[in-house]
Formats: C-alpha cells, sequence, structure tokens
C-alpha cells in the first residue's frame, strides 16, 4: 500500500515500528470479541498488572458511547490522558479493520502526549465473531470470548477465534452455572487454532489476568528484542 | 489523468474517517426534522447548495494551485461552529494519512508538515485529488457527492430507512450535483484571480446549531 514512498515526510503513515523521530514506538495490541465477553475488565486487569514495570495506555472504540472509556477511568486503572476513546459511527469492526485512520491517530497522539510508550492496548467495542483488527493498526490481536455466550463458540470458529494471537475464554467461574463444557471449549478451540494458544481465565479469583499479563511481556519482549 | 483514480478517491470505502461522521444527520433525525426519505432530500438539498458548494469550491481551489494555508483561513472562516471545525480537521488529518498512503506527493509531505493535527477536509481532499492526477471538477465533484453521500448513509442507520429510498435520494439530486460541482469550478477559478475572498460563504445555520448540540450528546452514534 505504500508504493515507492521513502517515509522522509512528517509521521508515520500507518504501521512503520519507527516513529518520524526514528524511535521506536509503542507495541500496540487489540482486543476485540463479542459484546459482554469482558473485554474491557481484561484490559482494566491488565492495566493493573503491568502498570507498574510498563508505561502503557489505552484506546476504547465504543459503539455509541464512552461507557468503556469511562468504566476504566473510574476504576482508576490508568491516568485519564492515558485513556482515549475513539467514535466508530457504530460499526466498531470499521474502525479496527477497514479504515483504522482514527484509530491511528489516537495512538499517534498518545505517543506525542504521554509517551514515550512501551505498550498501548486498542479494545474494539462488542462486535461478531468475524471482527478482526488490521494488521495496519495492531501487532498482535486477543479474541476474548465467555462460556456463558455458548460453549460452541469455538466450534463454531470464525475469524476471530480461529486466527486471534491469543483466544481468551473468560469467565470460567460461571461454566458450572451456565452448564458449558470447558474441556469441549478447549477441545474445540485446539482443532480450530492449531498451535495458536488459549487462556482460560476468571478475573473473579487468582491468578485472574496473570497468564494474559505474561503472553503480553512474551510479545513486548519479542517487539523490542 | 486517470478518470478511474476518481472511483478511488470517491469510494465510501476510501478509508479516511467518513464512516464515524453523519454530515449533521444525526442531530437533525434527533430534532425531527429527517423522519423519512422526503425530508432526507430536503436536509441534504439543503446541505449540497450551503456545506457541500462551499466544499466543493475550496477543494477545486486547492487542485488550482491555491495556497493551502489560504483556502484552510477561509474555510475556518466560513465554519462558525467549533464542532464542526473539530470534525473538519479530524477528518482533514485522515484524508491526509490516506492521500499520502495512496498516491505519495511531496505537496501532501509538506500539508502534513504545515498541519499535523489537519487542515479542513476539502483543501485536503484537492490537494488528494492533485497528486492523483485529477482536475478541479473531479474534486468538486467528490465534496458535492460527500455532502449529500455521509447523510444519507448515516441515516440508514439511525432511521433504519429503506436503502434503496436512501440511494434513489442521491441519484434524484444529481443534476444539482452537476451544477454545484461546475459553478464550484467557476468560483475556484475567480480564486485563482482574486484570492480566497472570491469563495462561497453560503451557510446553513441549522447544521451549525445542530453540530454544537450534538457535540454536548453524552449518547451518540456518530462522531458529527
Amino acid at each position: 500500500m505504500h508504493l515507492d514512498h521513502s517515509h522522509d515526510g512528517p509521521a508515520a503513515v500507518s504501521a512503520d515500528a519507527r516513529r518520524a523521530d526514528g524511535s521506536r514506538r509503542a507495541l500496540r495490541i487489540g482486543l476485540g470479541g463479542p459484546v459482554g465477553s469482558g473485554k474491557t475488565a481484561t484490559v482494566a486487569a491488565l492495566c493493573r498488572a503491568l502498570r507498574e514495570e510498563l508505561s502503557l495506555a489505552v484506546v476504547t472504540n465504543d459503539i455509541y458511547t464512552r461507557e468503556d472509556a469511562e468504566f476504566l477511568l473510574r476504576e482508576a486503572v490508568l491516568p485519564p490522558e492515558r485513556i482515549t476513546a475513539v467514535e466508530t459511527g457504530a460499526c466498531p469492526h470499521t474502525a479496527i479493520r477497514d479504515d483504522i485512520s482514527a484509530n491511528l491517530e489516537a495512538v499517534e497522539d498518545l505517543e506525542d502526549e504521554v509517551g514515550p510508550l512501551d505498550l498501548i492496548l486498542v479494545e474494539s467495542g462488542g462486535d461478531n465473531l468475524t471482527a478482526t483488527f488490521s494488521k495496519g493498526l495492531v501487532d498482535a490481536q486477543i479474541f476474548v470470548i465467555d462460556v456463558a455466550g455458548g460453549d460452541d463458540i469455538p466450534r463454531k470458529g470464525g475469524p476471530g477465534v480461529t486466527t486471534a494471537d491469543l483466544l481468551v475464554v473468560n469467565k470460567t467461574d460461571l461454566a458450572p452455572y451456565v452448564g458449558s463444557d470447558l474441556g469441549r471449549m478447549a477441545a474445540d478451540a485446539k482443532a480450530q487454532r492449531a498451535e495458536l494458544p488459549v487462556v482460560f481465565q476468571s478475573l473473579r479469583s487468582e491468578p485472574g489476568v496473570s497468564d494474559v499479563a505474561a503472553w503480553v511481556r512474551t510479545r513486548l519482549a519479542a517487539w523490542t528484542a | 489523468m486517470s478518470r478511474a483514480a476518481l472511483l478511488v478517491l470517491a469510494d465510501g470505502r476510501f478509508p479516511a474517517g467518513g464512516h464515524a461522521h453523519s454530515g449533521g444527520a444525526e442531530a437533525a433525525v434527533k430534532a425531527g426534522r429527517v423522519t423519512g426519505a422526503a425530508s432526507l432530500e430536503d436536509f441534504c438539498r439543503g446541505r449540497l447548495h450551503t456545506a457541500g458548494r462551499v466544499a466543493a469550491a475550496l477543494a477545486a481551489a486547492a487542485v488550482l494551485g491555491v495556497d493551502p494555508v489560504e483556502l484552510d483561513a477561509a474555510a475556518d472562516a466560513r465554519t462558525p461552529s467549533p464542532a464542526l471545525r473539530t470534525a473538519a480537521r479530524k477528518l482533514g488529518r485522515q484524508l491526509t494519512r490516506a492521500a499520502r498512503a495512496t498516491w505519495p506527493s511531496d505537496e501532501l509531505d509538506a500539508l502534513a508538515r504545515e498541519f499535523p493535527k489537519g487542515a479542513h477536509q476539502p483543501v485536503v481532499l484537492g490537494l488528494t485529488a492533485r497528486a492523483a492526477g485529477l482536475g478541479a471538477v473531479d474534486a468538486a465533484y467528490c465534496a458535492a457527492y460527500e455532502s449529500v453521500s455521509g447523510p444519507a448513509s448515516a441515516t440508514v442507520r439511525l432511521l433504519s430507512l429503506d436503502p434503496f429510498e436512501a440511494t434513489g435520494v442521491l441519484a434524484r439530486l444529481a443534476p444539482e450535483l452537476d451544477r454545484v460541482a461546475d459553478r464550484a469550478v467557476e468560483d475556484a477559478r475567480c480564486v485563482v484571480d482574486e484570492g480566497a475572498d472570491a469563495l462561497p460563504a453560503a451557510s446553513a445555520p441549522l447544521l451549525e446549531i445542530g453540530a454544537e448540540v450534538h457535540a454536548g450528546w453524552g449518547v451518540r452514534l456518530f462522531a458529527s
């Protein structure tokens, strides 16, 4: 898409690893998944787990409100200047995949205003099973589903479940109450994803988000290596 | 020039951020001024001959080589609502990014340096058309068409309006779009000779007021 552009002009145009001043930009990780699966709760838990060791910021893509951004602000997981809400015109999947310009501006402005940053989490508003992030926007993506949304979601597959760099099956504590078979979900996910990793987590009890946080640390180590 | 480049630039899927904006339609729907295809047509006609006409002349003048800084100041002067100025600059910044990636040019790089937070979108549109090898009339058509296609597609989402009806509205406005685009090119030629004061200053007070009200809402589907 860059044709023969030499990138000597101002500001990177898309996924360039270097910023205009030549420094390495922050690693960008996207979090997507259906409505109510626990994306914002996972982002909040990741911020709490990582904020002492990393300089991080969050971009939210709400569907029609600033609810997700306001939840993060209320929970005080990060200072307000490190949280930016992008408005998506009712279509988060457009803003994270088909037309990523508003999100790119949000991540670049965060780096300018509160940087240098190690990590930016880009959260999508709840969307359908085909909503994935553009490679022009994020370096890796996490797809979050939950046991209460139906234990057949891993079997159904779709781009989110099949191709995300990490699949998180959230709310495992609810499995006995909603009749979800975690073993079956794990086997179906394995069949869909081959060697790609899957994490089962409950944020209600230990170890909470620590497996996902460890995965993020590994990605960051690879990014800065 | 390549006429096909016009199709690329005018495509509603061109990734320059327009999908998140309603062109004032969301405020008009909430206020009860747009309730169906007929009132959408009235709304679009009003927008075409005011904001659309000014945008088309700005874009055409940029293609003809008028200084973008001068045009940007003229756009500011013709946009009383701070919310609309912000929206126009955001969209301008997004278009600058998409244009630089799609049609790399020194002029677009210079524009990005001059306006790191974005110039008014119609000015950027004109320079994008220039970089794509298009003419003033092409840029004028793009600006005029965007002034009505944005509200029409937003209204499909806002009112669950029949998409065929919304497209019919655009088709019925086509002859007027032709006239607005032609007139915009004439205006732009005057700007080359006489300066930016020759630009039209047609304004739609309800669009400006609606944009200010809309910017204050806590819950909305569109950014503007």
